[in-house]
């Protein structure tokens, strides 16, 4: 294609959204409307996400061992818990740190509370941090299964809850886009539908004159385009916007939480959701229109 | 398949002085009496031709299977050396590209002006703009209408839209330039000044066909005359007149 072709494609694409306004306008706030509330829900799924992984990194499964059990056989369970598959990360805390963690912790400036020796005396002990939480039963069970382990603090609750919400919101999320999805390419059908009924006459006399297929209709399918390009700007702009202005509210406040809720920096999201809503807009403009033309514009 | 191909370049160069060769062709839409019934012309490369006669004889018709707007029933339809009922669909907008095509009621883009209207046609073709900006200008001048670049269709008189038409159907240099009823919209004075630019085309080379019920004009301009009758040739004169029904 000449350059001075593909220029006057463009404009005529420009001129057939401007021709149709109205049309072109309901479809881009359809675009819009879908990919702002794909956007909102992409930045509260990957936020979410990024604060169950936090809290997930902070999950942790203790061992404590039988007060006579060697060192050596405390070591030797230690290596056996690092091959699990569960497992992330093994620390091994000895009971003269757990004691200086505790006074740290909770006597502060009681000191050590007039005890002269270690009262955790024997309580060495492992903190685990797993993979995922949902791995957390297995590794317990098989923890409790190990001679010399005399006990196991785990946090079941938070693990099985946080799996659990997590799924959920991506369905959800996932239905509600998909349903807007084709609402928004069945808005850009009719409307280049609308633009080809509009103009029949016109592109008749392009036949005529001995118009190709592709000339004809490329102005249409550059619309759909435009349309969709046009519609993934708008929510992009105004989610940026509320996010950073949303994020430094929250944390403003609700100080209190700060340490629970920290939010992924806007570039971390949009680096994602740039690319993917213009691809989105621009993938159903495309595909609305070029259906449609090619339905409806048998040259 | 090689076989096809030599059978066609035959044909194309035996009839290479005869633009147009129908030959038995019948044309019936779905419904009433066929519109074309066994008609047989050949048109000379660079003749003028008037087509007349009734109203419903079939002429429009004849033009369109021409455009290759519909295909015959029966028969073949040679245009330009072309078979044009075995034409392949992608193949017809470069056919077309060869016809200059004017119509009675014009057919302009409406919401273009007068220079956008006639450089169209060469945006089709792919022109470089800065030979459409030369060629445009040129082609206005010799229909006439230098100076309403800017105007749109609707600021037009009936014949300075026929110029438009007519300058956009010649800019491509078209081997045939089919007319029907060209002069159907316009008064007595621009019917004559269109005519004289069809004449004009035509001795620069142009093969001309134009359908007409202007009896004076054909009466006038001593022709060829081919006059058809419900679907039929009856008479096909060289220097023909308007034949008078009844
Ligand atoms: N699309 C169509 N469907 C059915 N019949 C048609 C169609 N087009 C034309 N006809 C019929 O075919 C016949 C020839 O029509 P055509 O338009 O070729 O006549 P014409 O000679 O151009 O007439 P006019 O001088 O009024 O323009 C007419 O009887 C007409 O009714
Ligand atoms: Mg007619």
């Amino acid at each position: 294609m000449r350059i001075s072709t593909f220029f006057y494609t463009i404009k005529q694409g420009f001129v057939n959204i401007v021709r149709n306004k109205w049309f072109s306008l309901a479809s881009i706030a359809t675009i819009s409307a879908c990919l702002f509330l794909f956007g909102i829900f992409y930045a509260i799924l990957v936020n979410f996400q990024h604060i169950v992984k936090t809290a997930e990194e902070g999950v942790s499964v203790t061992v404590f061992f039988d007060e006579e059990l060697s060192d050596d056989k405390i070591r030797a369970i230690g290596e056996q818990i690092q091959k699990r598959v569960e497992v992330r990360d093994v620390k091994f805390i000895s009971d003269d740190e757990a004691w200086d963690e505790f006074k740290a912790e909770y006597l502060g400036e009681y000191g050590d509370a007039g005890f002269t020796e270690n009262p955790l005396e024997g309580s060495n002990s492992y903190e685990i941090y797993l993979n995922d939480v949902t791995m957390q039963s297995a590794l317990v069970t098989w923890l409790e299964s190990v001679d010399g382990v005399r006990q196991v603090n785990r946090s079941e609750i938070t693990a099985n809850a946080l799996g659990g919400i997590n799924v959920l919101i991506g369905y959800v999320s996932l239905g509600i886009i998909f349903i807007l999805l084709a609402v928004s390419v069945f808005l850009i059908s009719n409307t280049v539908m609308i633009g080809i009924s509009v103009r029949k006459e016109e592109i008749n006399i392009m036949k005529y004159i001995g118009a190709t297929d592709f000339f004809v209709r490329s102005p249409f399918v550059i619309e759909g385009i435009l349309i969709g390009l046009l519609g993934s700007i708008v929510p992009l702009v105004s989610i940026y916007y509320i996010y950073t202005n949303v994020i430094v509210y929250i944390g403003e406040r609700f100080q209190i939480l700060s340490g629970l809720l920290n939010f992924l920096p806007v570039e971390e999201i949009y680096a994602t959701l740039l690319p993917v809503s213009v691809g989105i807009g621009v993938g159903i403009g495309f595909l609305g229109s070029i259906v449609t033309v090619r339905k409806h514009l048998k040259v | 398949m090689a076989q096809a191909g030599k059978r066609k370049a035959r044909k194309g160069s035996a009839e290479a002085k005869d633009i147009i060769v129908l030959d038995q062709v019948s044309k019936s839409y779905s419904t009433g009496a066929p519109a074309l019934n066994g008609v047989s012309i050949k048109i000379r490369r660079g003749e003028f031709v008037f087509i007349v006669g009734d109203s419903g004889s079939g002429k429009s018709t004849l033009i369109k299977l021409l455009l290759r707007e519909l295909v015959p029933t029966s028969g073949s339809v040679w245009v330009n050396g072309e078979d044009v009922a075995r034409l392949k669909h992608r193949k017809i907008p470069k056919f077309r590209r060869n016809l200059g095509i004017v119509f009675q009621d014009f057919r302009l883009l409406k919401d273009r002006n007068v220079y956008e209207n006639v450089a169209f046609a060469q945006r089709i073709v792919q022109v470089p703009n800065r030979e459409i900006k030369k060629n445009v200008p040129a082609i206005l001048s010799t229909v006439g209408l230098a100076g309403k670049y800017k105007a749109k269709p609707k600021q037009l008189s009936g014949g300075e839209q026929q110029r438009v038409a007519l300058a956009r159907a010649l800019i491509n240099k078209p081997a045939i330039l089919l007319a029907d009823e060209p002069t159907g919209n316009l008064d007595p004075k621009n019917s004559w000044e269109i005519m004289k630019l069809l004449e004009e085309i035509n001795e620069k080379g142009t093969t001309v066909l134009v359908v007409t019920h202007n009896r004076e004009i054909v009466n006038a301009m001593k022709k060829r005359v081919v006059t058809m009758k419900k679907g039929v040739i009856v008479s096909d004169e060289k220097e023909g007149g308007y034949i008078d029904e009844d």
